[in-house]
């Protein structure tokens, strides 16, 4: 090719790529569709109620609550460390109840490992049935099932982590490398046996990280669980809100903060440590 | 298609021009070698189509007792489909399959698994479980025979599980790396402790599927030699694909050759120079 046909071509690839519109034109439901998107967020602005002159309202009362707050009261502090204690011990337990039944119908939620596609379906709508109904929704069932106190906090927290770990639990199975249970499938081991040494060791640092997150998860929901009866210091929360105790409820805040912050922490090194 | 005297079908069309290749070189001819009596795998009319597709194409192979067996040919030819569909990891369209005195074609689940218990498959990638130790991949080769709970992991087998595994392992050169991860291993040791799980198994039959493809030129020839020796050393079938035509004609007593799905060729490897079946596949792949 000739120098002067090259700067032609050049010449007229500019003059194509001039052409190239800056932003691609949406089609005409996509531009409705996103004129209804902001249009329902305007309308919601309104519709909750928050306004300037109630900020201006609110932004004063909240400091004169926080001043309140401070000095903490400490003498309830044994007190607070004890409902703190029971607090974990309810997110602790309710995560091994969780984790424990999550697993089995992660197995047989998961594509590719789950023994039938009717038994697949099946714990798919039920993982997807616990994860979305909120746990606040399952306390409250459980506060009139059994009564008020932790044990109704262990089972909401329990079906909300059959919901949350068997999802994870089964998408980090469906992850593994199909190479190991093609290997030993062809070499005749059984389901369990597949599942057991190929599936479970590749998948076991996903399984940890889950679990980790779960009571993390856990321990912070706790909190709010105790505010509908569900046992641990929500119920303390409540109680000193209630009162007007704000000495006292802060102590409780910095004792939930201090407690998230230290299991955050302690999750965190492990699962690096696995990374 | 033509039905053969046996009631078999025999390929014709594209094959005709192998027949005479096959006599003119070696006086072997269709797909069939060796009489029915010392035959562990017999494969009759085999089709295996996706959709329109067809990758096997009536193909019918016969390999004798102790023999080893290269089957080679170019990419998408069915090679790996051919040894895939011996133990229905793939399902065959149409044909059938005889291995070890049975008719895989018509086995039901169990009979299946326990069928597939007796034949030892090594994979081109080596398929090891990589978070867990070279000991414990080689133990899960007892599930062949043992499906308890103890063969799930090293940590928990029985110690003559634990010896065997051990033996099998030093069989392949890697006892010093028993405690070592999987994924810790290089592609050449992994291929190799493959082969420690799959003679964990106490196969009748080993098939291998491009076992020299992943690694490299030497590490592919001593996984090769190490395949070959150990099935001559304990008088095992073994069925292996390859690219490399080189180690077909060195690491088997037979070569065939695949071209669109059927034999187009079946000789001794004594017979067979790599340059000469290099060759041919080249021909075959500028026709096709």
């Amino acid at each position: 090719m000739s120098e002067a046909s090259g700067q032609a071509s050049q010449g007229g690839g500019q003059h194509r790529a001039a052409k190239v519109p800056r932003f691609e034109q949406p089609s005409a439901l996509t531009f409705i569709l996103w004129v209804l998107v902001v249009a329902f967020v305007v309308v919601s602005f309104g519709s909750v109620g928050l306004s300037l002159e109630r900020m201006e309202r609110g932004i004063p009362a909240m400091g004169s609550i926080i001043a309140r707050m401070f000095p903490p009261d400490l003498e309830r502090l044994p007190q607070v460390l004890y409902s703190l204690l029971v607090t974990f011990q309810m997110a602790l337990v309710g995560t091994v109840l969780g984790l424990l039944f999550s697993f089995p119908l992660a197995i047989l939620a998961a594509d590719g490992i789950s023994p039938h596609p009717l038994a697949r379906a099946a714990a798919r709508g039920l993982i997807a049935f616990f994860r979305t109904v909120p746990d606040l929704v399952w306390a409250l069932l459980f506060v009139i099932a059994v009564g008020l106190g932790p044990a109704a906090g262990v089972l909401a927290i329990m079906v909300d982590k059959i919901g949350f770990a068997g999802r994870f639990f089964a998408e980090a199975m469906e992850e593994t490398d199909k190479g190991p249970r093609e290997a030993l499938a062809a070499l005749g081991a059984s389901r369990t046996g597949i599942i057991f040494s190929a599936v479970v060791p590749e998948a076991l640092p996903s399984f940890i990280a889950t679990s980790l997150f779960s009571l993390e998860k856990a321990v912070r929901g706790s909190v709010i669980l105790g505010l509908v009866g569900a046992g641990g210091i929500g119920v303390e929360l409540k109680v000193a809100f209630d009162l007007f105790d704000y000495d006292g409820a802060c102590t409780i805040i910095i004792s939930i903060f201090l407690l998230v912050l230290v299991v955050e922490q302690i999750s965190n090194r492990v699962r690096r440590s696995l990374m | 298609m033509k039905r053969g005297d046996d009631g078999t079908h025999v390929a014709d069309g594209n094959t005709g021009g192998a027949a005479r290749l096959m006599d003119g070189r070696t006086g072997l001819s269709g797909g069939v070698a060796g009489p029915v009596g010392t035959s562990q795998i017999e494969v009759r009319g085999l089709v295996k189509r996706y959709g329109d597709t067809t990758i096997l194409d009536g193909l019918n192979l016969t390999i004798e007792r102790g023999s080893a067996v290269a089957i080679i040919g170019a990419n998408g030819t069915g090679k790996s489909t051919l040894l895939r569909t011996l133990i229905r990891l793939v399902e065959p369209t149409s044909g059938s399959v005889r291995m070890l005195g049975e008719d895989v074609t018509a086995l039901s689940g169990r009979d299946l698994v326990r069928l597939r218990a007796q034949v030892g498959m090594v994979f081109q990638k080596h398929n090891l479980v990589p978070r867990v130790s070279a000991l414990s991949n080689v133990v899960h080769g007892v599930q062949a025979r043992d499906r308890g709970v103890r063969t799930w992991s090293q940590v928990f087998a029985r110690q003559p599980v634990r010896d065997e595994a051990m033996a099998c392992l030093d069989a392949v050169g890697l006892a010093d790396k028993a405690r070592q991860r999987a994924d810790s291993l290089s592609g050449g040791q992994s291929q190799r402790v493959a082969v420690a799980r799959m003679l964990m198994q106490r196969p009748e039959i080993v098939l291998a599927d491009e076992p020299d493809a992943s690694l490299d030129p030497r590490s592919g020839a001593e996984v090769m030699r190490l395949l070959f020796d150990l099935a001559k050393s304990k008088g095992l079938t073994l069925a292996f694909v390859s690219h490399r035509v080189e180690h077909a004609v060195a690491f088997a007593d037979r070569v065939v050759g695949l071209a669109d799905g059927r034999i187009v060729l079946d000789q001794p490897a004594s017979a067979c120079d790599a340059a000469g079946l290099r060759a041919f596949f080249s021909e075959k792949e500028q026709a096709a």
